[in-house]
């Protein structure tokens, strides 16, 4: 029992002192950065489709789930009939990086970025306006264009569209 | 009437420069704690203020002088003000009697190098140890709030009962030395140091002095994750930086208290005398530094039975010992 007890002692003044002597493993964090994971949840970004068109329609969704009520938006429409909004407006000083809204957005449009590093002096200049949100890249989805696949008029044969399947004749179905 | 007034000078520059080194290597302490500590769990400690963080205690003072000195409400005014430097006073106090070199000879006048050698400095250090209970249950009491209560009352309990073990394990000293003087003692190790002859006082006094200091494994009176910092939970700006600063200027007295009673004082071959004397303080601290490290925080129940069933026995064990040795070989 007493043996216990001193190597009890022992073992752990040895392990304590041994790591004296260990390279610290901490990073330094202005120094060194390391490269997040891409679905790391930061700065919001409002991303565009392929052909360069923005991907927001204003649907007011990712408004609607936020749940610290941090975007709002106007929605507008255009000549062509599509929508978009006039404005969007995000207070990241409210934002809790939640990604409720990248999962709510139906075109994929609004999403989060690894950039996190977002301090200001002044709160005000954490409020960012469409024109501090919007990219010119497709961020993590850089193919996805949703009117290819819906909110199109429909031409040519069913089936036919992008990713459709052909219909299936029901009475080939038949047992 | 001249040696007189120089012997006054003689005083005031001792007592200049004793307590400028004593506060600065006390604010260079807390740097150099949390840079063990820092690597002993594998982290830097603080490298952002100055190259390798050198210039964190000043850092550390700024900010201390500069932040607001609250007072809460309900607060005992008086007591709550005066006791931090109950605290740093006792702790600085202690420092007077230990010597840290041989008498230098000056013009053929012989300086000691001490503050003050009185013929009674082991029962002045004692006794000002348990006047720094004081600092800790009255600031726990005045501030009026639950955690500083139970951190205050913990404090003293534990301070009294480590205090007997304390006092009981230099009896052994007293009787090999044949004197209460701190000089007289380190005199007495002019051979071999009396941690040879006396390791269980050693020993005792050892965990009694962490114990006394509120350190880890003793430091149930400032325990954060059970009543946020105890005793000085309420107190802000330079009042909590002088608890702070007490419990470091312990630290090196204690080293230095713990080098003269057992490791010989000044005494030592090839170095001159200061440089042993603040080799020893180093090594006691740096061992200090190391349990803190180590070993985890003790339960009030395993505070009390170890106090009370192992250390006061075993010192009070260790002096009939030591008597009756002393007795048989006559000396």
């Amino acid at each position: 029992m007493f043996k216990d007890w001193l190597m009890g002692f022992v073992t752990g003044f040895a392990t304590t002192f041994k790591h004296l002597f260990r390279r610290p493993v901490t990073e330094q964090y202005p120094e060194y950065q390391r490269t997040l994971p891409v679905r790391s949840r930061a700065r919001i970004i409002l991303t565009r489709d392929p052909d360069g068109e923005e991907r927001c329609v204003a649907c007011y969704l990712c408004s609607a789930v936020c749940p610290v009520s941090c975007i709002s938006m106007q929605s507008g429409q255009r000549e062509d009939g599509r929508r978009y909004p006039r404005w969007f407006r995000i207070n990241f000083a409210r934002c809790i990086y939640c990604g409720f809204c990248e999962e709510a957005c139906p075109t994929l449009a609004i999403q989060l970025t690894p950039h996190f590093e977002t301090c200001e002096r002044d709160v005000l200049n954490l409020v960012a306006e469409k024109e501090n949100l919007l990219v010119n890249h497709g961020g993590k989805n850089p193919d996805y264009n949703f009117y290819r696949h819906a909110g199109v008029t429909m031409v040519g044969d069913k089936g036919t569209h992008v990713n459709e399947i052909e219909p299936v004749d029901l009475k080939s179905n038949l047992p | 009437m001249e040696t007189w007034i120089a012997g006054f000078i003689l005083l005031l520059v001792k007592l200049g420069v004793a307590l400028t080194v004593l506060l600065l290597v006390a604010a260079y302490l807390v740097w150099v704690e949390r840079k063990l500590l820092g690597r002993m769990q594998v982290r830097y400690g603080p490298n952002r203020a100055g190259k390798f963080g050198l210039l964190q205690p000043l850092a550390d003072l700024i900010k201390l002088v500069t932040k607001e000195d609250t007072i809460p409400g309900a607060a005992d005014r008086t007591i709550f003000l005066l006791a931090p430097a109950v605290v740093g006073a006792t702790a600085m106090l202690i420092f007077a009697v230990i010597p840290f070199g041989d008498r230098l000879i000056l013009r053929g006048k012989p300086i000691p190098m001490v503050i003050a050698d009185l013929n009674v400095a082991l029962l002045f250090a004692i006794a000002l140890s348990s006047l720094g209970v004081y600092g800790v249950a009255l600031g726990g009491w005045a501030s009026n709030s639950k955690y500083s209560l139970l951190g205050g009352i913990r404090g003293a309990a534990q301070m009294i009962s480590y205090e007997i073990s304390l006092g009981l394990s230099l009896a052994p000293i007293v009787m090999l030395a044949r004197s209460f003087s701190l000089v007289d003692i380190v005199n007495a190790q002019a051979l071999y140091p009396f941690i040879l002859v006396q390791p269980v006082s050693f020993l005792i006094f050892f965990v009694s002095a962490v114990a006394e200091i509120k350190r880890i494994p003793f430091d149930l009176p400032e325990a954060e994750n059970e009543l946020i910092a105890g005793y000085h939970t309420e107190y802000s700006g330079m009042r909590f930086g002088l608890f702070f600063l007490g419990e470091y200027i312990t630290l090196i007295v204690l080293g230095g208290l713990i080098g003269a009673f057992f490791l010989g004082g000044w005494r030592g071959p090839f170095l001159p005398p200061l440089a042993w004397f603040i080799l020893k303080v180093l090594a006691v601290v740096f061992v200090m530094i190391w349990v803190r490290g180590t070993l985890p925080r003790l339960r009030y129940d395993q505070l009390m039975s170890l106090g009370w069933k192992v250390l006061i026995p075993a010192a009070l064990l260790n002096i009939i010992v030591t008597g009756a040795v002393i007795l048989v070989m006559g000396s």
